[in-house]
């Protein structure tokens, strides 16, 4: 219980830091950033604003994310400033990639609240356990069960918003025996189009998905234990307002079965193997568009086969882990546009030339705790990359633009870092200091025309990129005085062969209406800085105030700002709580962006500020336990949008809702 | 249009009949047109002269043309012909021929002699056109004109036009046949028009290649090399970079040795085709 409450405390400041320390505490006290989310599911979800909101709404939470939005649905979690392609994004280890050229399906859109447990997000070199990245890792954890015999429990969600009519169900049943545990769930939303603060209507922002898991674990002896696990996630007639396309269909079908071994009296703590499969089927089109200049579907699939193996060993004051991964990927996405005189032929590209990605390489960390009150850790991996150009007519289009490209491309990756913790009575801090590289994305390395709404360029991928590399430092601190706690939260990372789209002026670009054509490339170097600071109040047992202030830098070596950075941002919010009514109000807010990046495509998006009011109840119904949540969101219905929002599309105006799970154990 | 018809009739029976006969003598001969498509006979009491090509008619354009000359009484090929043709055009005013080249023996086969023939027109129904030919057997000449059949190509894939000089010439599109997204090596004929029975090959000058689509915003394609004249096979022969399928314009300019525009203007927002151009669709 006083783990749980601990959750939930940092669920409710997760925008604090010492709250995502205090959960850390429970697994590992060497982590910089964890945002630990809990899922609807479990019964901390009491002290979440929405029991219903979506794996991005929780994601938004923290400092260090933000998302990058295109519409209601779908969006793209960025880190440090950051986006896809410096992060590596994973489901319990898994490696999944989106099938779509234009980032319409980030990982996050295939995954649902019911189907995790928490989301792991690491802050830079600490996010390499499952794979290489510059920005950051995130780990999005699938709900574990346990062989605890507790029967069956069943829980049912329901949900809605007036804004968009928005409508949720969510139903869940979970079964624990002795040596047998299986769970099940779906969950299903809807929405229309929302409307933006002053009542207007954001057209195509609509949005249907339903998202079914399930999980099962046999108990083979008291120290090993077999699981498997399938999620399908289905969207369909999903609008990107900020596009000029929607999709009609984006698919996922996820798979895995693993094998655990725990045992806490052997040099071998713990040892989990998993095996996996996902196919991913995206379906991109204008059908619904009435006015466009030429008609075109932009289909993109994804499949991923890989594997992992993770082994923890404690000796001595070293707590040991190990994690061996592999995986292969199959990326191929094309487009066909229909001209508008019918005598002629429908015009066709691959824009992702079957792009099969292979991966194999090998995690170690090693946290030691020195004494009391110090610790250091290690964490590197080292991996072997290849990238094969499947499609010949693909390589042939390539080819185009390189001449002399061969349809194989090895890398070698790696990534080392440290970190050391000092933590004394009320002062804590953790200086850290590392090196990483990261591969060019499949869209960096062998795009084909990919348009880019955003600076309306073409883009054309660049098989000869160097791999990115990036040194980062970062710091962390905090201090508590009584009831006050300070924190004090910044990284800096200097990033060179930073790759980014640049001007070709000499090629003429294919989507109609575009500014030209932009070839991935690299920047010498970029520099990309942010610090938060955070004041936590405890004015009494049940109230409290929590405040947060952050700023962002991004530059590149060419003078020019660095594009989707996050001006002066902050929060502020009281909250209420007792254990069975909670409420909060929020103020948060952006400065005006004054270091936007008019090279890069973006203009100046002003300051805005809004108000949010949420509460929760608990009640008891004999054994069965009833959560609302509800409250107001926007409340003064500001006509806003934020530095982050794909073309300037407006946010959500004033939303009431109200969530309702019930639990019946 | 009952030729229409009956020609590919002929053809299968033909082709049936010489498959037949092939199979009790001369297999070999019939692989020196395997990959081939019979266009049409020219008998005389003595001779058929068969005329083939890979896609078995005759096209406005550049037309490779196969042929073989069959004694009609050994009902076998003859292996030492000299074959010499002329391609003529009826118009109401007047007769004219086409750029052509000269027929020599095709390397490796025995009975199969080969030549190029551009028809830059025709008329709708096919007609107008005749062809010549003049050969010698064993120091006998003889002579044959038969009346063809030349198909419009869908698309431009040659044009006829009077240069800045004042000088009609006539560029024709000879590869790619089969054109496939990447870079496609192009290869044109460019001939002048002497008088109505001569169209020699100019040589040296430089075409300027800029292809577009039309159907998407009219975009190029980046890395296209200007075609210039390669003397070992008489062509114009550049690279062409098609980004993806579909109907592309290659927007073409003209230029002599002294490198004057003798036709064609560049593609600007307002100028959205030149003046001499070729089509392409796949």
């Amino acid at each position: 219980m006083k783990h749980l409450i601990i959750v939930v405390a940092s669920v409710l400041f997760g925008h604090t830091l010492f709250a995502q320390n205090n959960v850390v505490t429970k697994r590992d006290t060497t982590e910089l950033e964890k945002i630990i989310v809990v899922a609807e599911r479990k019964l901390s979800n009491y002290r979440q604003e929405k029991t219903l909101s979506s794996v991005d709404t929780y994601l938004e939470k923290s400092n260090r994310v933000t998302m990058i939005k295109r519409g209601n649905y779908a969006w793209e979690p960025a880190i440090n400033n950051m986006i896809s392609d410096r992060l590596n994004v994973t489901i319990d280890g898994m490696q999944i990639f989106g099938a779509c050229t234009d980032k319409m399906d980030p990982i996050t859109s295939y995954v649902d609240v019911s189907n995790l447990e928490q989301v792991t997000v690491n802050s830079g070199q600490e996010g390499t356990e499952n794979g290489h990245c510059v920005g950051g890792g995130i780990d999005l954890q699938i709900a574990s069960s346990h062989f605890n015999e507790s029967g069956l429990k069943t829980s049912a969600d329901l949900g809605y918003e007036t804004n968009g009519n928005y409508k949720m169900a969510g139903l869940d049943f979970e079964y624990s025996g002795d040596k047998l545990y299986l769970t099940t769930d779906g969950i299903y939303r809807t929405s229309d189009n929302y409307k933006a603060g002053g009542n207007e209507e954001v057209a195509y922002s609509q949005f249907k998905k339903y998202n079914l898991s399930f999980k099962g674990g046999y108990k083979l002896t008291n120290q090993q234990a077999i699981e498997t696990n399938v999620i399908y996630d289905k969207a369909t007639d999903v609008g990107y307002p900020a596009l000029p396309m929607d999709v009609s269909l984006a698919e996922a079908f996820i798979a895995s079965a693993s094998y655990h071994y725990k045992n806490q009296s052997t040099f071998i703590k713990s040892l989990e193997t998993k095996f996996y499969f996902n196919s991913i089927t995206h379906i991109m089109d204008d059908s619904n568009r009435p006015d466009v200049p030429i008609r075109m579907d932009m289909p993109g699939w994804s499949d991923t086969y890989g594997f992992y193996s993770k082994m923890k060993i404690n000796a001595n004051k070293h707590h040991f882990l190990m994690n061996l991964n592999g995986y292969h990927n199959r990326s191929l996405a094309e487009m066909t546009m229909f001209s508008n005189s019918p005598n002629e032929p429908d015009m066709f590209m691959y824009t992702w030339p079957d792009v099969r990605t292979f991966y194999s390489g090998l995690y170690a960390k090693d946290h030691w705790q020195l004494n009391t009150f110090e610790s250091l850790s290690f964490h590197t991996r080292l991996g072997y990359h290849l990238n094969k150009v499947a499609n010949d007519v693909g390589l042939h289009s390539l080819q185009i633009f390189y001449p002399d490209m061969e349809d194989t491309q090895t890398r070698f990756l790696t990534s080392i870092s440290t970190d050391y913790t000092f933590q004394k009575n009320q002062f804590n801090t953790t200086l850290g200091l590392g090196y990483g590289e990261r591969a060019p994305s499949v869209s960096e390395g062998y795009g084909f025309f990919l348009f880019n709404s955003f600076d309306k360029y073409d883009y054309i991928g660049n098989p000869h990129l160097k791999n990115e590399k990036a040194i980062e430092v970062n710091i962390k601190s905090g201090y508590q005085f009584k009831t006050i706690k300070l924190g004090l939260e910044s990284s800096f990372f200097h990033i060179s062969d930073y790759i980014i789209g640049e001007i070709d002026p000499d090629i003429s670009p294919m989507t109609i209406g575009a500014n030209g054509v932009r070839v991935y490339q690299a920047l010498n170097h970029a520099s990309i800085f942010n610090v938060y600071l955070n004041a936590h109040i405890s004015i009494s047992k049940a109230f409290s105030f929590n405040s947060t202030i952050g700023y962002n830098y991004g530059r590149g070596s060419n003078h020019n700002n660095l594009p989707l950075i996050k001006p002066l941002s902050y929060l502020a919010e009281v909250n209420y709580g007792t254990p069975k009514f909670n409420g909060a109000i929020q103020l948060e807010g952006n400065g005006n962006q004054s270091k936007y990046s008019p090279f890069y495509g973006e203009n100046e998006t002003p300051a805005y500020a809004v108000l949010h009011l949420n509460f929760g109840n608990i009640l008891y119904v004999k054994h069965n336990k009833i959560v609302f949540k509800y409250g107001i969101e926007n409340i003064l219905d500001t006509h806003y949008s934020t530095f982050a929002d794909w073309n300037n599309i407006p946010r959500q105006g004033r939303n009431f809702y109200v969530n309702m799970s019930v639990i019946i154990p | 249009m009952k030729l229409k018809y009956i020609l590919p009739i002929i053809c299968i029976v033909i082709l049936s009949m010489s498959c037949s006969t092939d199979d009790d003598d001369t297999p070999q001969t019939i692989d020196e047109i395997a990959e081939l498509k019979k266009i049409q006979d020219i008998t005389t009491n003595e001779h058929t002269i068969e005329l083939y090509s890979k896609s078995g008619v005759f096209k406005t354009g550049y037309n490779e043309v196969f042929i073989r000359i069959k004694n009609n009484t050994e009902q076998s090929y003859f292996e030492n012909a000299n074959i010499a043709w002329t391609p003529m055009m009826q118009m109401p005013s007047m007769l004219h021929s086409s750029p052509h080249s000269t027929i020599s023996k095709v390397s490796n086969k025995k009975t199969l002699y080969t030549g190029s023939v551009v028809y830059q027109m025709t008329n709708t129904d096919g007609s107008g056109w005749s062809l010549t030919l003049n050969y010698s057997i064993n120091g006998m000449e003889y002579s044959a004109t038969e009346t063809i059949n030349v198909m419009q190509s869908a698309k431009q894939n040659v044009t006829s036009f009077m240069g800045s000089d004042d000088t009609r010439y006539i560029i024709a599109l000879i590869e790619p046949l089969d054109p496939s997204i990447g870079i496609n090596d192009i290869t044109v004929g460019l001939y002048k028009m002497e008088s109505m029975m001569s169209f020699p090959v100019v040589e040296n000058y430089t075409i300027m290649l800029d292809p577009r689509m039309p159907g998407m915003g009219n975009h190029s394609s980046p890395n296209n090399t200007d075609l210039s004249f390669n003397s070992s096979d008489t062509m114009y022969h550049g690279d062409l970079s098609l980004t993806m399928t579909g109907y592309w314009v290659l927007n073409l300019k003209l230029l002599n040795t002294s490198d004057t525009v003798l036709k064609g203007e560049d593609v600007t927002e307002s100028n959205e085709k030149s003046s001499l151009y070729l089509e392409l669709e796949f």
